[in-house]
């Protein structure tokens, strides 16, 4: 219920939201959990295994019960905790796992049939047999266990991902953080503090702490404020430091404002990856519970908690509240509630020496046996000195001591380290490198020595930068001792829980370290302790101490806890932002592109470059119907193709042939000017990379193609082999793929055709088969290159890039009217399987020279990359699979890429396969199929029979094996 | 983790392509055998505590760099020129 004053909340702004469908209202400055607690909802999940009903634990990011699901339709978010869900109008939350609804779960019925649900419970009972896993097991687990669901539907909801580079990174903005924020930025360090709360300043909006003379809570905004003045500091609110990475990244999630949805500009969630020279954790601590029976009743909670939700939303949980605990926050606690005027039932400290002034009812030296009350707490044993007494409460605060948050100091791999007088683990020295702990974090648990340790760590960072900090006087505030006496558990019968969110009891961990699971690393993993999404913040230390106490050995002798990145659950979407859909992959498109949409040519995705499929006629109802007619073009006229986006590399320098030669396994320093040659690059293990046309346009000027798939890889490989393996070499080169528009014209009148748009028509003398040269296309200088790859007399001409456009529709439309026209990439495909040219489908990684019967390219003048090791004697040896050609010769005429080949009569599998198709297309010219493929000692077979058997697709034909230059093998039509 | 480019300064690995041992530098002779080229080509220690590896700025500006640093810490030492380390050797 909401107190009648006080709180950081704003009582004159009014929020509506709704939870389960029943609306309810809240303030500005609530959170979810706040305004629940506010409306007196108790109950607001179901456990995880047992259905339990489970309220709100804690108020921050720890939270392991109060998970609810918000949004609808696509968007549904589950899983958010509701202590981090900042109000706000129309806001609409669902409690998860529960069916049919919240009060009434029916799968309760696993509380009762908890006796077979305990640790390992899958591994036992689930056994056998091993066809009722998937068909009956899996699916009623799935069903019972569970947390929230996503839609399953495509969320496109925006999500943002961002970089930012600091002198220091201040991790916490609570005592500590701010001063080390204020010394740092006074200093003139660049400095970001990043705080996961909407308002910086720690547990002061939670306590009733003083610094300075004034309510901590004003005095953190003051700071705040003084921080923002600064330029060279940089406050993130609402920002969760998840992670520390090597060298100096840390990961961040920053959460919208709550007025988010109001602006639909807003992303749901920004990923930050902050690179700082120096971080500074102030991270502060997390309290622990305490196990004892049934203390997870709905009404149980943490005591800091609970002062956060008195002092800092106004609200409590209870009308008759209890504290337990072991430490003196539980005095603190009670304090609190008496001055806010909340009745406090009882104190029950477990410590014997305790004593207190405060006006309650107190207990020393006893302990909370029970919690009474199916759906929310009405009354709690404790044990005494003298026996058993019961007291009626609604509400139970627990404080088992504090946990430094450390968990960043452990994500590069270090473990903390057992502290015996705080109970607790602390950072080890230089975790993670060039952060430092101070503050609660790092064991300091007074307000003064939080305080300190901010102006020390802020002090130190800037000396190590290079800065001189100001002097910094430190602000008045408490200094109380820690004064604990550690309680894990308490003894009893019955369900005594540790970690809330997966369920998990001491009987749990006792009964693993019976099944000789003592390694801490086994109990987690068969109790599944701490491997919720929470990871355990509320409950490792806990089952620890629980597995310690049930094996006879001490706390660091068992183990220590250990956290891995995210510190909170980071959603995909943030990480992988502007990576949906398209999102920021690059498009390529080519100069030809508008024309070729324009045309109808359907744009296929080559890596990030699209090109046209076919050029679809009136008539034609498949694309095979435009393939055949666009081949029988070039064959019969002249065909025009965009091949732009084949990588052009410019290479020059007087070394420029000597480069090319170590580059390709064939020889180019010999080639002649105005000259152009096919080229084949080996890898160093003697396998094909990549091969292409190199023309000489000058002595030391050569520009070299490579295909479209490898453009990138053969650049990086030019790059080692320049840098690292010839930096001797005088060379330069650099990629021009996109300074070029080059354009194949390929067919028996191509000739005819350029010579209708150059300046200076060309011949055979001029332009002689593989010959290359600047040319004048209609005024514009541009380069001429004699070479086809589809078997035809057939030219590339390039122009600068600007020109590609107009030169496009011009060839196309001046084709047209030779009876010709544009071709794509499907008739392309089928020109060179006809002629036997290779692609990547044939040199994809596996081949060599040999295997495609160019071995004797392989120059024997020169050294080249993988010559030596092309010569392997295994990569040479008789039963390679070589290049051949196929034909079908069945009663099924047709041939499948990826189908494999068997001798006639041999049952088709693996022991006796002799090889694969790479390539296949329809041959309009011979009127069948053809196909490309590799066959066992292929070369010697041509003229044979063989059984083609695709298991994938189920088409089965005979073969013949053939040479694959099918068409014009002497080459006459290229060349004449 | 982070790369000290000498041309570019210090980057995110994200931008360098990875590519194994600074070995690779040490290329054999054409005809130092089988074995030797088996050897550049294949064999490679896996050590726990300082290597030196090739990186290659590709979203930079291109350099293949040799970066010393601890696969068991992490830590960067620092990166040199590849055409530097081949360069010097010669
Ligand atoms: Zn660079």
């Amino acid at each position: 219920m909401r107190l009648a004053s006080g709180g950081q909340i704003d009582r004159t702004q009014t929020i509506g939201f709704s939870f389960d469908g029943r609306q309810y209202e809240g303030f500005a400055g609530d959170t979810l959990a706040s305004a629940l607690v506010a409306n007196r909802v108790r109950v607001v999940g179901r456990s995880f295994k047992y259905h339990r009903p489970r309220g709100v634990f804690t108020a921050g990011s720890e939270e392991p019960n109060a998970l609810v699901t918000l949004g609808r339709a696509a968007a549904q978010d589950p899983n958010q905790r509701a202590t981090m869900v900042e109000l706000f109008e129309g806001l609409e939350a669902r409690s998860q796992n529960r069916w049919p609804s919240l009060d009434f779960d029916l799968l309760a019925l696993n509380d009762l049939a908890a006796p077979f649900l305990g640790a390992g419970f899958y591994y036992k009972t689930f056994m056998w047999p091993a066809a009722f896993w998937e068909r009956l097991y899996e699916p009623f687990i799935r069903r019972a266990a569970g947390l929230g669901a996503l839609s399953g539907k495509n969320n496109d909801a925006y999500h943002e991902k961002a970089f930012a580079h600091c002198d220091l990174l201040v991790i916490g903005a609570g005592p500590a953080g701010l001063m080390a924020a204020l010394v740092a930025g006074r200093a003139g360090l660049d400095v970001i503090l990043a705080d996961e709360d909407s308002r910086p300043g720690g547990r002061l909006n939670a306590e009733t702490i003083e610094v300075a003379g004034q309510p901590g809570a004003d005095w953190a905004e003051d700071m705040v404020e003084a921080l923002r003045a600064m330029d060279n500091v940089r406050i993130m609110t609402r920002t969760t430091v998840t992670g520390a990475y090597d060298g100096g990244t840390y990961g961040a999630l920053e959460r919208p404002a709550p007025d988010w949805a109001g602006h639909s500009d807003a992303p749901c969630a920004c990923f930050w990856r902050i690179h700082a020279q120096r971080a500074i954790l102030a991270a502060g601590a997390l309290e622990r519970p305490v196990a004892f029976r049934n203390n997870d009743r709905p009404g149980v909670m943490m005591a800091g908690a609970l002062r956060a939700y008195v002092n800092r939303w106004a609200v409590s949980p209870g009308k008759a509240v209890t504290v337990f605990g072991n430490n003196d926050d539980a005095h603190r606690t009670v304090a609190d509630l008496l001055a806010a005027g909340i009745h406090v039932a009882a104190l029950i400290d477990s410590r014997p020496e305790a004593t207190t002034d405060l006006p309650v009812r107190r207990y020393a030296g006893a302990q909370v046996t029970d919690a009474h009350g199916r759906g929310g707490l009405e009354a709690i044993s404790i044990a005494t000195m003298s026996g058993i007494d019961k007291i009626r409460t609604d509400c139970l605060a627990i404080s088992g001591g504090w946990n430094p948050t450390l968990h960043l100091t452990c994500h590069t791999g270090r473990r903390p380290a057992w502290s015996p007088d705080l109970a607790a683990f602390v950072p080890c020295d230089g975790a993670v490198p060039g952060m430092i702990t101070a503050g609660a974090c790092a064991g300091d648990f007074s307000t003064h020595a939080c305080l300190a340790a901010g102006v020390a760590a802020g002090k130190a960072v800037a000396k190590d930068l290079g800065k001189r900090a100001r002097k910094t006087d430190l602000p008045r505030a408490e200094d109380a001792p820690y004064r604990i006496r550690p309680l894990w558990a308490v003894p009893g019968k019955g369900r005594a829980w540790l970690d809330f969110q997966n369920d998990v009891t001491v009987k749990d961990v006792k009964l693993a370290a019976t099944e000789n699971f003592t390694s801490v690393e086994h109990m987690k993993r068969y109790t599944t302790q701490g491997m919720a999404p929470d990871q355990g913040k509320n409950s490792n230390v806990n089952a620890l101490a629980v597995l310690a106490d049930a094996t006879g050995r001490g706390i660091p002798e068992t183990g220590t806890t250990t956290f891995r990145p995210p510190y909170v659950p980071v959603p995909i979407a943030a990480m992988g932002a502007g990576a949906q859909g398209k999102g920021f992959a690059p498009q390529r498109f080519t100069t030809s592109h508008a024309a070729s949409v324009e045309m109808g040519a359907p744009m296929v995705e080559a890596g990030l470059w699209y090109r046209p499929g076919y050029f679809p006629r009136p008539g034609e109802k498949t694309w095979r119907q435009s393939c055949d007619r666009e081949v029988g073009m070039v064959r019969q006229a002249v065909g025009v193709c965009d091949v732009s986006t084949l990588g052009k590399i410019d290479v020059q320098g007087p070394s420029a042939g000597a480069f090319l030669d170590m580059l390709y396994c064939n020889m180019f320093s010999t080639l002649k000017v105005g000259r152009t040659r096919y080229g084949l690059m080996l890898r160093e293990d003697g396998h094909v990379m990549d091969d292409g046309t190199t023309a000489r346009l000058g002595e030391d000027h050569f520009v070299m193609t490579t295909t479209t798939a490898a453009a990138g890889q053969v650049m990086k490989h030019m790059e080692f082999v320049h840098q690292a393996l010839r930096p001797d070499l005088d060379v330069s080169f650099i990629s021009v793929t996109e300074q070029w528009a080059q354009f194949a014209v390929a067919g028996p009148r191509s000739r005819e055709l350029l010579n209708g748009l150059l300046d200076t028509p060309v011949d055979d003398d001029s332009f002689p088969f593989m010959g290359c040269g600047p040319v004048s296309v209609m005024g514009v200088q541009g380069r001429l290159f004699r070479i086809s790859f589809s078997g035809e007399h057939a030219y590339e001409i390039a122009v600068p890039a600007r020109f590609g456009d107009s030169l496009f529709r011009t060839l196309v439309a001046r084709a047209e009217g030779m009876g010709g026209g544009a071709y794509g990439m499907e008739a392309l495909n089928v020109l060179r399987i006809e002629k036997g040219f290779i692609t990547h489908s044939e040199i994809h990684g596996r081949t060599t020279a040999f295997d495609i019967g160019m071995a004797r390219m392989i120059s024997a003048k020169k050294d080249c990359i993988g010559k030596a090791m092309a010569a392997r004697p295994g990569l040479v040896s008789p039963g390679r699979e070589q290049l051949v050609g196929l034909m079908p010769t069945g009663a099924v005429k047709q041939l499948t890429a990826g189908a494999h080949l068997f001798c006639l009569g041999e049952e088709a599998v693996r022991e006796n396969d002799q090889g694969y198709i790479t390539s296949v297309g329809f041959s309009p010219t011979l009127g069948h199929f053809l196909g490309l493929g590799f066959l066992k000692d292929g070369r010697a077979r041509h003229g044979e029979e063989i059984r083609m058997v695709d298991h994938v697709r189920g088409v089965e034909t005979t073969c013949k094996v053939v040479d694959p230059v099918v068409l014009d093998p002497e080459g006459g039509r290229a060349r004449g | 983790m982070r790369i000290p480019c000498p041309i570019c300064g210090n980057r995110d690995s994200r931008e360098f392509d990875y590519m194994g041992h600074a070995l690779t530098l040490d290329r054999p002779a054409p005809d130092a055998g089988l074995g030797a080229w088996d050897d550049y080509l294949h064999n490679r220690e896996n050590p726990a505590g300082p290597t030196r590896d090739l990186w290659f700025h590709g979203l930079g500006c291109g350099a293949w760099l040799v970066v010393s640093r601890d696969t068991v810490t992490h830590e960067v030492f620092g990166a040199e020129l590849a055409r530097d380390v081949t360069g010097g050797r010669a």
